[in-house]
Parts: C-alpha cells; sequence; structure tokens
C-alpha cells in the first residue's frame, strides 16, 4: 500500500474507530466515577441493543431516524451548507405526511397511501428547508442562523396546528386522530408473520428500508450524477465552480431542499409507522443528532448508516441500562452521545499526526514526488 | 365530573394505611412523563409521593424516565412483564401508551394521571384544576386594588386553559366587573422551563394593570414570582405550595396533589382496594386546594380567608359549579 492509500485508510477507518473507543474509554471512567461497574453497564447496554429481538427491533427504529437526518445533514454539507434545521424539517414533514394522508379517501389501499405520504413528507420538508435556502442563496442570511430559528418556528406552526385545527375531538393531548390502517407503514414483525416467522413485536417498520434506499440514492446522486457534482465542487470552492459553469445559488436551493426532504422523512417512520397519528415533538433530538451521525460518518452513506447504528445503540441500550441500574440516570445516554460528538467531532483529528507520523512516514521518496497529507 | 365514591374509598384506604404496617407485597412501579422528574413541578411531585410511600412502608418504587414516545410504551410494557403492579403513567401524554400497555397486559393494573383510557385495567386520575384556580382567582379579586388582575400559562393548551378559565370565574365571582389577562409564555414544552421569559411576560401584565398574577407554567412560575417580587406586586404560585418561595410576595398557590394520587393508588393495591376506573380529585377529595401558611399568613386577612373558604365549601357541597374549560373547549359559564 502506498503512503497515499494508507494516510485515506487512517482517514476513513482508523481514525474514526479510535475516536470512538476514546469515548468509550471516558464513558467507562465516568460510570467509575458514580460507582457502576463499567463491564457490568457495558453488558446491559449491548443486551439491551442486541441480545434480544425486541430490542433489535428498537435500535434498528431508531438507527432509521439517524440515516434519514445524517444523509440530511451530509448533502447540505457537501454543499459547504450546515443545515441544523433538521429537527424542524423533520417536524414540519410530519405535516406534510399527516396531511397527505387525511386529505385521501380512508377507503383506498396502502399502495396508494404510503407513496402519497411519502412524497408528502418529502416535499413539506423540502419546502421547510427552500425558505433559508432562498435566503442564503439571493439575500447573504446565514443557513446556521435561519434554519435554527425555522426550527422554533416549526415548534409553534406545529403547536398551533395541533391544538387548535388538528386535535382530535374531545381529546385533551394535542394530537390527531388515528390514521386509517390502510395507511399505516407494515411493521417488520407482522411481516415477518405474514412470512410464517415469528419473531417479538417491536416499532420497527419497513420505513427501515427505505431509509437504505435513500442512502444508496444519496451515494448516486452525489457521486455519480452531475447535480451531485455540482453541489461537491461549490461545496469545496464555489469561486471555482462559478469557473465551471456552475451557478452555487441554485446549488444552494437543490443541496437544501434535498437535505429537507431527507429529514421530513423521520415522520414516515415515527408517525406512519409507528404512532400512526400526527403527535407533538415526535422529532425531538434526531434532527441534532443527524449532525454529529453525520460527522462521524464522513459524511459518506456508509459511514452514515454506521454511525446511526452507534447512535440507535446507545439510544435503545442507554435506556435499558437506565431501566435495569437504579444508580444510572437516563441522562447517561446523553453524556455518552456527547462524549461520542466531542472525540469525533471536536477533536477528530487529534490522533492524526501520531498516526500519520507512525503509520505513514514520510520517506526520501514520497516527499520528493511532493505529497501533501 | 362528580365526587365519585371510588375516590372516597382510596381517600379512606389511605389514611387507614399511614397507621397500619406490613400488608400486602407488592411491586409498584412510575413511569414519569419525558420531562423528567427533577423537573421542580409536576413530576417532582409525583417523584415526593413515590418517595413517601418508600419511607412509609419500605417498599422500593421502580422507576423509569422516558426521553422519547417509543420508550414511554416500552417502558410500560417492559414493567408489566416484569410483574411491576401498579404502574403509575404520569402525565397525559401517556395515554395512548398506557392504552397499548393496558391491553397487551391484562393481568397488570395501570394508573394514569391526568388523562383517561377507557380500558378494564386501568385507573384514571384526574384533576379538576377549575376548582383550586376558582379559589385562587377569589382570593386575587379581593386583594386587587387595581381592578385587574393576570393569569400566565406556559402555553396555549387545553390542560392550562382549565386553570385560566376556573381563576377567571373565581375573580369575576367577586368582582363582576373585575378584568382578567390572559397571557402564554411560549408555544413548546420549554415554556415550562423558562423562569426569565415567564417573568418578561409577568412584567407586561403588572405594567398593563395587573396587581395579581397567577402562573401555572412549572418552572417558569419561579421567574413570575420573582418578578412580583422585584416590582413590589403579588403572585399566586402553582402545583406544589410555592408560597415559601418568596414570602410577602406570594399571595397563595394552587395546590395540586399528584403525588398523593401515586400514594393512594399503591396504598390502595396494598390494600386490596385498588379499582380500575375514573378517579375525580377536586376540593372535596383533597386533589387541590388553596394554600395558607405561616408565609402568606400576612397578606389573607380573617375575612378573605373566611370568603375563600366560604366558597370552597360551597363548591364542596356542590352549590357552586365552576366551568370545566374542557367539557366544552370553550369558556363560556
Amino acid at each position: 500500500m502506498n503512503r497515499e492509500n494508507r494516510i485515506t485508510w487512517i482517514n476513513r477507518l482508523l481514525l474514526p474507530v479510535l475516536n470512538v473507543l476514546t469515548a468509550f474509554a471516558v464513558t467507562a471512567v465516568v460510570f467509575w466515577l458514580i460507582d457502576v461497574n463499567p463491564l457490568e453497564a457495558a453488558e446491559i447496554l449491548l443486551y439491551g441493543a442486541f441480545g434480544y429481538e425486541e430490542g433489535i427491533g428498537y435500535t434498528i427504529y431508531y438507527t432509521t431516524n439517524f440515516i434519514f437526518t445524517g444523509l440530511a445533514v451530509a448533502v447540505a454539507f457537501h454543499a459547504g451548507l450546515f443545515n441544523i434545521g433538521g429537527e424542524g424539517q423533520a417536524y414540519i414533514g410530519g405535516l406534510g405526511a399527516g396531511l397527505a394522508i387525511f386529505m385521501l379517501d380512508p377507503t383506498l389501499g396502502a399502495w396508494l397511501f404510503i407513496p402519497a405520504s411519502i412524497i408528502g413528507a418529502l416535499l413539506f420538508g423540502a419546502l421547510w428547508a427552500l425558505i433559508p435556502a432562498y435566503l442564503q442563496a439571493y439575500r447573504g442570511s446565514h443557513i446556521v442562523i435561519t434554519t435554527i430559528m425555522f426550527n422554533f418556528l416549526a415548534a409553534s406552526l406545529m403547536v398551533y396546528l395541533m391544538v387548535h385545527v388538528l386535535r382530535e375531538m374531545g381529546q385533551m393531548t394535542p394530537q390527531s386522530e388515528l390514521f386509517p390502517t390502510n395507511a399505516w407503514m407494515p411493521f417488520v414483525h407482522d411481516v415477518a408473520a405474514g412470512m410464517g416467522y415469528s419473531i417479538e413485536a417491536s416499532p420497527l417498520n419497513l420505513s427501515v428500508l427505505l431509509a437504505l434506499v435513500c442512502a444508496v440514492a444519496v451515494w448516486f446522486f452525489l457521486w455519480q450524477t452531475r447535480w451531485g457534482y455540482a453541489i461537491r465542487a461549490t461545496g469545496k470552492n464555489s469561486t471555482a465552480a462559478v469557473y465551471g459553469g456552475i451557478k452555487p445559488k441554485r446549488v444552494i436551493i437543490v443541496a437544501m431542499c434535498i437535505s429537507g426532504a431527507l429529514a421530513g422523512l423521520v415522520s414516515i417512520n415515527e408517525l406512519v409507522g409507528y404512532q400512526h397519528r400526527l403527535v407533538m415533538d415526535f422529532h425531538l433530538g434526531y434532527g441534532f443528532g443527524g449532525i454529529a451521525v453525520a460527522l462521524m460518518g464522513r459524511n459518506h452513506p456508509v459511514g452514515i448508516i454506521v454511525a446511526a447504528l452507534l447512535f440507535g445503540t446507545l439510544y435503545q441500550g442507554g435506556a435499558e441500562l437506565a431501566f435495569e441500574m437504579s444508580g444510572v440516570s437516563r441522562d447517561i445516554v446523553v453524556v455518552m452521545q456527547g462524549l461520542v460528538i466531542l472525540f469525533c467531532g471536536a477533536l477528530e483529528y487529534m490522533y492524526r499526526p501520531w498516526l500519520i507520523r507512525t503509520l505513514a512516514p514520510v520517506t526520501q521518496q514520497t516527499s520528493a514526488a511532493g505529497v501533501t497529507v | 365530573m362528580k365526587l365519585t365514591k371510588i375516590t372516597m374509598a382510596l381517600a379512606a384506604g389511605a389514611v387507614v394505611l399511614t397507621a397500619s404496617i406490613a400488608q400486602a407485597d407488592i411491586s409498584p412501579a412510575v413511569v414519569y412523563d419525558k420531562a423528567g422528574k427533577f423537573d421542580k413541578s409536576f413530576n417532582e411531585a409525583v417523584f415526593n409521593g413515590v418517595k413517601r410511600f418508600t419511607a412509609d412502608t419500605g417498599i422500593s418504587v421502580r422507576e423509569v424516565e422516558p426521553t422519547n414516545d417509543a420508550q414511554v410504551e416500552q417502558g410500560l410494557k417492559k414493567l408489566a412483564k416484569r410483574g411491576s403492579s401498579p404502574i403509575v403513567a404520569v402525565g397525559f401524554s401517556q395515554a395512548n401508551a398506557v392504552s397499548a400497555a393496558a391491553q397487551a397486559y391484562p393481568d397488570s393494573k395501570f394508573t394514569l394521571i391526568d388523562m383517561v383510557v377507557p380500558e378494564a385495567n386501568v385507573q384514571n386520575v384526574v384533576f379538576r384544576a377549575q376548582e383550586g384556580s376558582f379559589l385562587v382567582g377569589a382570593l386575587a379579586a379581593m386583594k386587587s386594588e387595581t381592578g385587574t388582575v393576570g393569569y400566565v400559562g406556559a402555553m396555549d393548551i387545553p390542560l392550562l386553559a382549565v386553570f385560566g378559565c376556573g381563576y377567571e370565574q373565581g375573580a369575576k365571582h367577586i368582582n363582576a366587573n373585575i378584568n382578567v389577562l390572559h397571557s402564554f409564555i411560549g408555544s413548546t414544552g420549554a415554556a415550562f422551563a423558562n423562569p426569565s421569559k415567564g417573568g418578561e411576560v409577568a412584567r407586561s401584565q403588572f405594567e398593563s394593570g395587573a396587581d395579581v398574577v397567577f402562573a401555572a407554567a412549572g418552572s417558569s412560575g419561579v421567574g413570575v414570582i420573582q418578578t412580583a417580587a422585584d416590582m413590589g406586586k403579588l403572585a399566586i404560585g402553582v402545583d406544589s405550595n410555592q408560597n415559601y418561595l418568596q414570602p410577602g410576595t406570594v399571595l397563595t398557590s394552587m395546590v395540586k396533589r399528584v403525588g398523593e394520587a401515586a400514594y393512594q393508588s399503591y396504598a390502595a393495591e396494598q390494600n386490596g382496594t385498588w379499582k380500575p376506573g375514573f378517579v375525580s380529585m377536586g376540593l372535596a377529595e383533597g386533589g387541590v386546594d388553596w394554600a395558607l401558611d405561616e408565609h402568606n399568613r400576612g397578606l389573607v386577612t380573617a375575612d378573605m380567608e373566611a370568603k375563600v373558604n366560604a366558597l370552597k365549601a360551597a363548591i364542596i357541597a356542590g352549590e357552586l359549579s365552576v366551568h370545566d374549560y374542557m367539557s366544552d373547549n370553550t369558556c363560556n359559564y
């Protein structure tokens, strides 16, 4: 393997793995400090996430959400845009999915409902990202500021709609009435039962397949199409991209709309797949979690799936941990996530100089060739 | 809503129980809502009830603090699977999950606070917050010199409209011409935990002429009370007795004893008197009340105390009925 290849592998594989291991090591110290045996905690966490069918179901269910938001952040990131608005886009995507379902005749078949709800979620998610995108592209308002503000606008709009317009009559909880059963995304355990296998019930539904399809589509789009090239070129250097005939303003709009649409799909997993009605705050945490997932996954769909699985594991295993050990509060999950983000995001390159010195040292030959790191 | 016999039986059961010791061995549990058990307000009141039960009986209570909706249902079902009963579910947002868990585990007992689910193994405890709010509204009107009083809710949801509506009725009962201001702090769950914004909203009400403000806003209410103290006005606390926070400023507190509901549910199970169905806790059952202690003694004259207690007696006796916002989603009384 030549030096350049080694550096690529250090960046892609070794660094993220080392960073995650460091985060876990620090977590172990935290556990030890609060008088919890770290090994026992790790065992409960892993058993909770992968030890039995229901646990696995929950883990993949959470993973599905993180794949959607991770991909959303990554697409914007490739265009050089930091989309913090995943929360709001997911929330409004839920509105789109719900409205699409309520507008259709309840007697229609699932073949119509499910695509309609997906289109609704995509459209509304994209719409919620379009406005900040327009403001960034044509008015120069910074995307980080506007997308954050749009999270609050989404929350206010949804509370208003849930309380005054969409609330089920005679219900105090701000939630809509149940979607017609035809509109439910099938549960994996139901599908398995239909095929003769019996597995434990969990919220896991076929949205996970949609997430995987999206991952492949994002890869294809970014690296195999002209638009994807335009997005990546703009992200690397928008001034240079202009000389290549690329219009950065248009790229910003397209990248943000795709990003928002992907975030909107969280609602397919949460609402169409599991809760089967419009509820408040179903999106909380996934939009922001997606940022960490994209960072960890190096903005590549494969990395994002792996990072999403890690976050899904922490969610489900962490809940199990808080359930089983009285000394562990639910906030420990947040601590673990925080440490993962710290070491994978903020201290991303901590080990890099050392790794490169030891594993890919500069030799006479390579330095003569002028390879830069 | 009417006084039910079940509640009477429950209350009586609890009184008997505190005196006796060894009872049936039970393994109770509680699932808090997403705000977590240390929210200084609603969940914490339940937590205090749970703690008191453990202290009184030595029976430990299994606790779950979910962070999302999927975990609520997961937690309820897992507790049921492990044989916990009764399982107290805190807050209206758990209704769907309780319904699903109750169907999946028909032999387990669930107690749902603040909401109603029609299942055969669910006890639903709701509070007639309008009754307690009526009393503090009446007291506010008696105390007000400007003829304007205020209500600050965390967000515009029916649950909090009940408080505001009861408060307005109480104030108008004393002074038909009184002006009642209604404001909300925000539109997300965060509005329950934003004392500085709570303070700002209260300030605008005080500047509009109000001299007594009632806050039903979780820990944001602390900001309302602080602002009242800074401006030399009066505030009314909620859920827990908050009179001690600013003696001389907190006129009274509208106490909602959610911890009592959890305690009584466990105690009833221990006694063998736990029953599914509908339990409504108002003034008569001690579920809600107004708070008078050494911290607000100086603000409430003997005459006011007598008047408020007379109103309370009238509501308990059924001579005075307080309109429930949730019965028709309006505040026309």
